[in-house]
């Protein structure tokens, strides 16, 4: 099966370990994975703030880049959320409706990808060690993905995935939020890091790198010694 | 008081939030009850999915056809010998309120919970001219004696802890008794029994009205409501100009949703209906009965992309999950309406320039919106309304216009995108120790003042590709 890499902004420049674990998972899964060079940002960061005309150009700079793509898979439910509300943004809009639903259609957070689309549940990986998993908000409220990455997270050989206490709440993250109400965002992910340690887990895992540095960069500040993991890279590990 | 808490700014009102232990303590700690007691009430209920589908489609309906149903419950009113009002502002249905209370020469005006009165800023109306206004509902009264906002729609005194109400019964009612939830209550009860007899004037919210009928439903668990309706001989509703449903069908559902969601609760204590004034044939009930229906803004939202925030059945749900309100509390919105349908509702009804801060007051986490018993997507909304304030209000602070076009460009050029990509960590490098940033510049700073921002890679993730694909190839 042919699948588009989605790497998203942030895996491309700030966390680009979590693009080679998405890759050679698909890989294994038997997908043939291309790259294609045109896209950027899905436009969230405009959309979000109220910037629509701007981040319109944002999108339909994705939507070129990926017009031709058979499946668009990403790693990160909060991007892949973004592209399948295109449809909304562009709903009426004689040039660029069709394609806003053609990406929307063929668009898949990675965890999804594998458990929905492929079918697979158990990617036979081998993981040790103390866990807890962080199911982000757009990953399972917007997106709709709550499942597939726990059961993906099940079959993990090794490992002990401990429950977050009160998992289902933001972390505090929110995009721009986290800048412009970076107070309130600060006292938000002070709770989150608190229910981290109470676990007791050596790795924090989840789907979204954006939160996961936001956990994991307040956990450092409190010189917590925790170590962040994307969900691609435990899946990934023998 | 009206729509508006305070003259504070936004900053001001959320720093005082977040050094209000005691508020953050019973906040959260409400919240956790709340918000399970809603979980388990909508697992006990079975398909809680197709309740809210439910209960959005009868809300959508009757928004669709508002006028129709408002005619039909005025007629049903007038119809029993009571007097309607459509008020089309604040101060309209203040004056008409006002002038019932004249009229009737009342002293003593007893009420029973209600945010549109809260909205319309009614107690201190009345006040004006001579009337003595009691709070009923505990949480109300408290405050009243208080002269506090309420910080939370449906327990309107969350913020406040047993210690404090407590030393507010002992300073403002002589209470000499401990702070023990069941001696604090029986002592409310007590100096509430003495004004429900008292009274002439009885004034109520309104949670639905039923058209079909002309009844008007409240929800307590107090009774409170009852006490209002039953003894006063003039009798006043008020009510938004959407707190209305078709028939009594209608009614079991949103009840049903309103409860749950609420507090948890099958039914509460009280679920009561009252039908304007005694016929002849009828034994008792009040002499005079007015309902004062309130637009104040409402029939504007009509016909927009927020509609559906008019079908808002005021259960706090969205509230009650929602993880900026746990930790700035309900003041810091600076409106009797807050958390998520607050800050959707807030600059609806009372314009930006005041609010425009509220629509950022949130991650867009979206646990409000699976909260909502009628599925307002409320964290939608708030983009919404950020679109509007930066596109037409043009309210947005020039740095971020100026920010927003760099990303829109960068965005949309992969030539530019991808020299970026390859220039972040050198640009970042002055700030960068141990692989990241602790003091960051520009807007990182934003970040860096409470977490460590990671360096970027040393190659991005394209280039790592392009690498591999010319391995593969040779």
């Amino acid at each position: 099966m042919k699948v588009s890499l989605f790497i998203t902004c942030m895996c491309d420049i700030i966390g680009s370990g979590v693009g080679k674990h998405t890759v050679e998972l698909l890989e294994k899964a038997g997908c043939e994975v291309d790259f294609p060079e045109a896209q950027t940002c899905c436009g969230q960061p405009a959309f979000n703030s109220g910037y629509l005309q701007d981040s319109k150009k944002a999108m339909k700079q994705m939507m070129r880049a990926f017009k031709d793509a058979e499946y668009v898979v990403g790693p990160s439910g909060s991007c892949v959320g973004m592209l399948r509300e295109y449809p909304k943004v562009f709903r009426g809009d004689p040039e660029w409706e069709e394609q806003a639903n053609n990406l929307a259609a063929k668009s898949y957070e990675v965890t999804q990808f594998l458990v929905d689309v492929l079918g697979i549940e158990d990617v036979g990986a081998t993981f040790n060690g103390r866990v807890t998993y962080h199911p982000s908000c757009h990953m399972t409220r917007v997106l709709g993905v709550k499942d597939a990455p726990q059961k993906l997270l099940r079959n993990v050989k090794g490992m002990d995935l401990i429950e977050l206490p009160l998992a289902e709440d933001c972390c505090g993250f929110g995009g721009t939020f986290a800048v412009k109400n970076s107070v309130i965002s600060g006292e938000m992910v002070k709770e989150k890091s608190q229910h981290v340690s109470e676990t007791r887990a050596e790795y924090l895992i989840g789907g979204d790198m954006a939160c996961l540095y936001n956990i994991g960069g307040r956990m450092t500040r409190e010189g917590k010694n925790i170590k962040i993991l994307h969900i691609t890279e435990v899946l990934n590990h023998q | 008081m009206g729509l508006q808490i305070g003259d504070t700014s936004f900053k001001d009102r959320v720093q005082e939030g977040l050094k209000n232990d005691f508020m953050r303590q019973a906040v959260s700690s409400a919240q956790g009850r709340l918000r399970n007691g809603r979980l388990s009430a909508a697992e006990e209920l079975g398909d809680w999915e197709d309740w809210r589908t439910l209960g959005e489609e009868i809300r959508t309906h009757t928004m669709e056809n508002l006028d129709f149903y408002l005619q039909q419950l005025s007629e049903q009113v007038e119809n029993r010998g009571g007097n309607v009002f459509f008020a089309e502002t604040a101060e309209e249905a203040n004056e008409y309120i006002k002038n019932v209370v004249k009229k009737k020469n009342g002293r003593k005006v007893a009420k029973s919970k209600s945010m549109v009165t809260e909205e319309i800023g009614l107690n201190e109306a009345l006040e004006d001219v001579g009337a003595e206004v009691v709070e009923t509902d505990l949480g109300e009264w408290i405050l009243q004696l208080d002269e506090d906002p309420p910080s939370h729609i449906v327990a309107p005194a969350l913020h406040k802890n047993r210690q404090q109400i407590q030393e507010t019964f002992e300073n403002k009612k002589g209470y000499q008794k401990t702070d023990k939830p069941e001696e604090l209550a029986l002592f409310a009860r007590e100096q509430l029994r003495k004004e429900f007899l008292s009274a002439d004037i009885g004034i109520t919210g309104c949670n639905f009205a039923v058209a079909e009928s002309g009844a008007v439903t409240l929800v307590t668990n107090e009774g409170n409501a009852r006490l209002v309706t039953a003894l006063p001989d003039t009798q006043i509703t008020v009510m938004g100009m959407e707190r209305i449903v078709p028939t009594w069908e209608e009614l079991d559902v949103l009840v049903s949703l309103l409860t749950r969601a609420a507090v948890g609760q099958k039914l509460t204590s009280y679920v009561t209906s009252v039908t304007g004034k005694r016929l002849e044939e009828e034994i008792d009930g009040p002499d005079d009965y007015h309902l004062v229906i309130v637009d104040n803004g409402r029939s504007k939202i009509l016909g927009t992309e927020f509609q559906s925030a008019l079908h808002c059945i005021r259960c706090a749900a969205c509230i009650n999950v929602c993880p900026v309100y746990r930790h700035v509390g309900g003041h810091a919105y600076g409106s009797i309406y807050p958390g998520p349908i607050g800050a959707v509702l807030t600059p609806l009804l009372d314009g930006y320039e005041d609010h425009k801060e509220l629509p950022y007051a949130s991650t867009l986490c979206a646990a409000c919106t699976e909260a909502c018993p009628v599925k307002i997507p409320l964290h939608e909304q708030l983009i919404r309304h950020r679109e509007i304030i930066v596109e037409k209000e043009n309210m947005a602070p020039t740095g971020e216009k100026v920010a927003m076009k760099g990303y829109a460009n960068w965005a949309s050029n992969p030539a530019a995108y991808k020299m970026s990509a390859k220039m972040a960590r050198m640009a970042l490098k002055p700030w960068t120790k141990h692989e990241k940033i602790s003091n960051g510049p520009g807007p990182l700073k934003g970040w860096t003042d409470v977490r460590d921002f990671p360096a970027p890679s040393k190659q991005s993730f394209r280039a790592w590709f392009k690498e591999r694909q010319k391995g593969e190839q040779t």
